[in-house]
């Protein structure tokens, strides 16, 4: 297998943009990568965009020949895949492209992702993203997303003491790092109290511990590494992508305190990158719910099991803590357009290890991971960046 | 978003609880599985049938404030994880008790019950719910 480099970033804003349609946000996303990396849209071999449902948000499916449309590649007739995996969309993307460069078969590909939620009333919404659960035997009995995540914070809650104050304190962090983000959906920081006293949507998550519904695309270009180094001086690696399911309905889980998916994608990812937990300097994590991250860096062993409320509290994963997680301001305060949530993560953390992150960058990142998940766990795809 | 014969596909589990039991290693699945995951081939063909007890214990709970569209004006409403007396997890509502009751480690039994409705004039989906069980 060859060593992957990612040779160009790019991304929209996100956020409820109403002026901009689904074909102009991959436009966007895949113009701004094209020109980060400087290529010509002929050494194009292959794209791979994430997508969750585009056709329930804007009745479009078919995205593949989309995307070769809004890039002007259709002359050259290059293979585009859209994949799916709900919210991990993005991240599955940037695996099957990893996978692709990696094993010889092409040398320059797109990966992206994208998604265009705000078209559609908020019901829709709510009810386009259960799909991403059971619709059979979870959302049918009236199950929400929100619902299942909230089933794991009471279970967290009950088995750890974790508080509702320490979940709110991840919604707080994530706030304030996005709000030094030009590209985040909310610039806006908030304190515990507002997070406590904002209406609950599914006990103990309040409207401030859930994502919000975004408009959004991300892209990446990536190269072996050989290739790479004629494009630029500033390469930044995969060192491993990993992947990993479990069942599709929470209920059907070996445990509820944890995403067994995650963890096994974590453990492969490690394995494969011969780093460990304490090698991370940042990392990017879903932060779907507060309840997620918590879970999420429990997963990722950046703190022992039950232990991920406390140590949000005590500011481990704050931005100058001692492993800064969702530097971005994540799902939560970035944005989260499913799709192109998994791209946008890799986008924040190449920008961090290339040293260009501005107000809120990591000193001396050399190594940073992305988390992304599917539905409440069902797909988890873990990446380990390095610069070279 | 249900069509008639999806529905109708799982009445035997909705409305009666039946899932089904791997004859090889005897554990017991619902919602029913074609393959136990701890015998995989060995189990094909082997599934059978299984009708649960109906009990079982919440291992966590939420209360939905904001419903999806089918649910509209039913809120707010207690969905759970519950541990089954066979010991296989499924979701569902509890009803019957006020919300505030509700707690891990509370025993539940199954009851038959109007789960959503397709608008005005369209069909009506049954199904099981949960209410505390008799002691």
């Amino acid at each position: 297998m060859r060593d992957v480099a990612i040779i160009g970033i790019g991304m929209t804003e996100f956020g409820e943009l109403w002026e901009k349609s689904f074909r102009e946000l991959v436009a966007e996303a895949g113009v701004r990568a094209i020109m980060d990396a400087g290529i010509e849209g002929e050494e194009i071999d292959a794209m791979y965009i994430g997508g969750m449902s585009s056709g329930m948000f804007v009745g479009q499916e078919h995205v593949g020949p989309l995307a070769v449309e809004v890039a002007g590649l259709e002359d050259l007739h290059i293979p585009a895949t859209r994949v799916e995996g709900a919210c991990a969309s993005g991240g599955i993307a940037l695996h099957q492209g990893y996978i692709s460069v990696a094993s010889g078969m092409y040398d320059i590909v797109v990966v992206g992702g994208a998604e265009k939620m705000t078209d559609v009333a908020g019901g829709s919404a709510t009810n386009i993203l259960a799909s991403a659960s059971d619709r059979e035997w979870e959302a049918f009995f009236g199950a929400t997303f929100p619902g299942l995540y909230a089933l794991m914070a009471t279970y967290h809650m009950h088995k750890y003491g974790t508080t509702p104050e320490q979940l709110a304190s991840v919604a707080v962090k994530n706030h304030y790092n996005g709000s030094t983000n030009p590209k985040a959906q909310f610039k806006r920081k908030i304190t515990v109290e507002d997070v406590l006293k904002s209406p609950l949507v599914a006990d103990p998550l309040h409207l401030l511990d859930c994502s919000p519904v975004s408009d959004g695309a991300a892209a990446a270009i990536l190269a072996p590494v050989e290739v790479a180094k004629k494009y630029t001086d500033k390469l930044v690696r995969i060192k491993a992508s990993a992947m990993a399911c479990d069942t599709l309905s929470l209920h059907g889980r070996e445990r509820f305190d944890a995403l067994p998916a995650a963890i096994h994608a974590a453990k492969k990812a490690y394995e494969k990158a011969g780093v460990g937990p304490k090698d991370i300097d940042l990392a990017e994590v879903h932060d779907c719910f507060t309840i997620a991250e918590i879970i999420a860096i429990e997963d990722l062993g950046f703190v022992e099991r039950g232990r991920g409320g406390p140590a949000t509290e005590e500011g481990i994963t704050s931005l100058h803590g001692e492993i800064p997680v969702n530097t971005s301001g994540g799902l939560k305060s970035k944005g989260h357009p499913v799709g192109a949530t998994g791209i946008a993560q890799l986008n924040e953390i190449v920008l961090q290890l290339r040293g260009e992150a501005g107000e809120r960058q990591v000193k001396d990142a050399q190594i940073g991971l992305t988390h992304n998940v599917g539905g409440s766990g069902g797909t988890a795809v873990v990446n380990i960046m390095e610069v070279i | 978003m249900m069509g008639v014969a999806r529905y109708w596909r799982e009445i035997p589990q909705r409305y009666n609880l039946i899932g089904t039991k791997c004859s090889v290693c005897g554990t017991i699945y619902f919602p029913p599985r074609a393959i136990c995951p701890n015998c995989r081939r060995k189990s094909a063909g082997k599934m059978e049938d299984y009708k649960l007890k109906g009990t079982g214990t919440v291992e966590s709970f939420t209360i939905i404030r904001v419903p999806p569209p089918e649910f509209e004006g039913k809120s707010p409403y207690a969905i759970a994880l519950i541990k089954m007396d066979e010991g296989c997890h499924l979701t569902g509502q509890i009803v019957d008790c006020n919300l505030e009751d509700i707690h891990i480690g509370m025993k539940v039994e199954a009851c038959f019950r109007r789960i959503q409705e397709d608008g005005k004039r369209g069909a009506i989906y049954y199904g099981y719910k949960f209410r505390k069980a008799k002691e």
